[in-house]
């Protein structure tokens, strides 16, 4: 079991609100992602969460049970850094026996959770080594290993892939995912990066400057964003928008529209441009479209070939244009 | 990759540093080895001439020349002790958050800067003195009977104060290393269920396991040759009471006038340090390397 639910909590640094008022409810079992800019308040809610940090006010539950002045030892809860944070004098196989050490779990039932933990992870053939003789993904896998051998209430991540390359990211996104899959365990990660946010979580949080902007599912977000600010972070390339008469047209402060939901034509449509960057990635072409109202970005199939100076007309999918009034919020 | 031509450069650059440094240790030693073979007494000024293995003979055939063995042993040892194991529980103290950091860990510094006669000095006579010490008024305050600590305890005495001049420069270097772990390392361990126990133990200990090993390095190669604080309190006794080794050769060369054995007792001195020396780094200096 492992819902956690947050009421009002609030943290301050001395004088510098930190995180404002936040209230969540993450069910058992659920995979949660916190994203954000950076600085918004991430990784000080995870903490708080973990006990590592104190909450201001407000209250935190495990379980239904107040835990806001448990230690973090207490909870029941393990946690996955980004610097990994193994301990670098420890062997492979006692830095993940170390909190069953702590536990005073008997040697038997160590070696058999640890050897469990090893198989799980592809660990086995390391487990003698250092930390330091090990690659970046290795080194993650050990973390992850020492987290899963105490079988937590949760499992909290705070960016635990940003010091990966981009190919092992994609794998250990992966291996994660699987592991939450097999395991069923309350999950929290926190990333700043939207493809790992949209992949893996069954419910996002975005966060603004320590404010829950969003709570819901990655489609939900991308579909239904609730404000200029989500519409603007979920999304890749991101959402352009359009101020003043053109949004007016609609009704609407402003409006928005996804890159790839903008017709491209050669010979007709609503907006008239210019091309002025074309980005080919291959699958995909992200032209910058010079406009009336500013550098639009657009998303064709990779076979289109443009150059700068290009003229171009675009055509936005009427369904599927966000407006937003002048607070930013969703209409 | 350094190219030939700096090399060279670099070579003729340090020469004259390396020579001038080379001939201020290599003449004394020369020499010293010279007398150490020789009939050389002030007193008996008509006995020269090659002495053969007399004055190693006179010297280490001394009871003194045990005596003084054990104490320098002892004189290291406890010292070492009483810095690595205070050192360490001071730099845990200052690594705390606490009002008024700077000044404190100031304080706790400056002992380093007094010069070993001064500090023996102190001691003497601000505490250690039966009379009119601090130690004998605690003693008299307490209705007891203030103690004569050069005469009672005198090896301990001299431990005591070179311990305190040493425990800034242990307490520094441990402070430095207790500050380089990393703080998720701590918060890792927090989360595992380690208490403050535990995690001292088993993640804070081995982090500065590299850093003691200095201290103990550092401090054994100054500690061989301790001399001003005994000549300033003890002046060796009573007896040989507080004689170490280097005391040793200045009370048979210099008091005794005695150059021939005096220079025997420095060679032994060097041959010992030689011997500490490369047993500390077989048995220590394995944790530098990593
Ligand atoms: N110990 C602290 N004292 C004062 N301010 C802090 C402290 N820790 C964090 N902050 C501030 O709180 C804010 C949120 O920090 P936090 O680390 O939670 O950001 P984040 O969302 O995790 O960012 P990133 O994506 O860069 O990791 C930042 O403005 C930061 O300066
Ligand atoms: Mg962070």
């Amino acid at each position: 079991m492992g819902s956690i639910s947050l009421s009002h909590v609030n943290k301050s640094f001395g004088d510098v609100q930190v995180i404002p008022d936040i209230s969540l409810e993450i069910n058992d079992g659920e995979f949660v992602v916190f994203v954000g800019p950076s600085g918004c308040g991430k990784s000080t809610l995870l903490r708080l969460i973990a006990g590592l940090e104190d909450t201001t006010s407000g209250h935190i539950r495990l379980d239904g049970q107040d835990v806001t002045d448990a230690p973090p030892a207490r909870r029941g809860l393990a946690m996955v850094f980004q610097s990994y944070a193994l301990y670098p004098h420890m062997s492979v196989r006692d830095n993940i026996a170390f909190p069953l050490k702590m536990a005073k779990t008997p040697q038997a039932e160590i070696d058999r959770k640890v050897d469990y933990a090893a198989r799980t992870l592809n660990l086995a053939s390391y487990l003698d080594r250092k930390p330091r003789a090990l690659s970046g993904g290795q080194r993650q896998r050990v973390a992850i290993g020492r987290a899963i051998v105490r079988e937590p209430k949760a499992f909290l991540f705070d960016e635990p892939l940003s010091n990966l390359d981009a190919a092992l990211r994609v794998n250990m996104r992966l291996e994660i995912t699987e592991l939450h899959q097999q395991l069923k365990t309350t999950m929290i990660y926190v990333t700043h990066d939207q493809v790992e946010a949209m992949t893996m979580a069954d419910r996002i949080v975005v966060l603004n400057a320590g404010n829950v902007e969003q709570f819901g599912s990655p489609l939900d977000l991308y579909r239904k964003p609730a404000n200029r600010f989500v519409a603007g972070f979920i999304g890749s390339p991101r959402m352009n928008f359009i101020d003043g008469a053109e949004a007016g047209k609609h009704d609407a402060h402003s409006i928005g529209v996804r890159p790839e939901h903008i017709r491209l034509s050669t010979s007709e449509g609503a907006w008239q441009g210019v091309v002025n960057v074309s980005e080919q990635l291959g699958s995909d072409t992200f032209l910058h479209v010079q406009t009336d109202f500013g550098l639009l970005t657009v998303r064709t199939d990779g076979d289109q070939t443009f150059t700068h100076g290009d003229k171009v007309w675009l055509t936005p999918d009427p369904n599927r244009i966000y407006k937003f009034d002048a607070a930013g919020q969703a209409i | 990759m350094a190219t030939r031509q700096t090399r060279t450069l670099a070579r003729t650059m340090m020469a004259p540093a390396v020579i001038v440094l080379f001939i201020w240790m290599a003449v004394p030693l020369a020499m010293t080895l010279w007398f150490s073979f020789q009939n050389y007494s002030l007193i008996n000024p008509m006995m020269t001439g090659f002495a053969g293995w007399a004055n190693y003979v006179y010297v280490i055939g001394d009871p003194s020349f045990t005596q003084a063995l054990l104490n320098t042993l002892f004189l290291v040892g406890g010292v070492l002790l009483i810095t690595v194991i205070g050192g360490t529980f001071l730099a845990l103290l200052l690594d705390q958050p606490i009002w008024g950091q700077g000044i404190l860990r100031i304080l706790v510094i400056s002992p380093f800067f007094v010069m070993p006669p001064v500090a023996a000095l102190i001691w003497k006579n601000g505490f250690m003195h039966p009379g009119y010490g601090m130690l004998g008024h605690l003693w008299k305050a307490f209705g007891l009977q203030p103690v004569d600590w050069f005469n009672q305890y005198p090896l301990f005495s001299v431990i005591v104060i070179v311990a305190w001049q040493w425990l800034p420069f242990a307490t520094l270097i441990l402070l430095t290393a207790l500050q380089s772990l990393s703080e998720e390392q701590r918060e890792a361990a927090e989360m595992d269920g380690a208490n403050a126990l535990n995690r001292f133990r088993y993640i804070i200990l081995p982090h500065m396991a590299r850093a003691i090993t200095i201290v103990i390095l550092i401090q054994t190669i100054f500690l061989l040759g301790i001399f001003a604080e005994i000549r300033v309190t003890t002046g060796g006794g009573p007896g040989y009471a507080s004689t170490n080794i280097a005391f040793l050769v200045f009370r048979t060369g210099i008091l005794s006038n005695d150059i021939g054995a005096g220079s025997a007792g420095g060679v032994i001195a060097v041959i010992i340090a030689n011997i500490v020396a490369i047993f500390l780094m077989r048995a220590v200096g394995r944790n530098l390397d990593a």
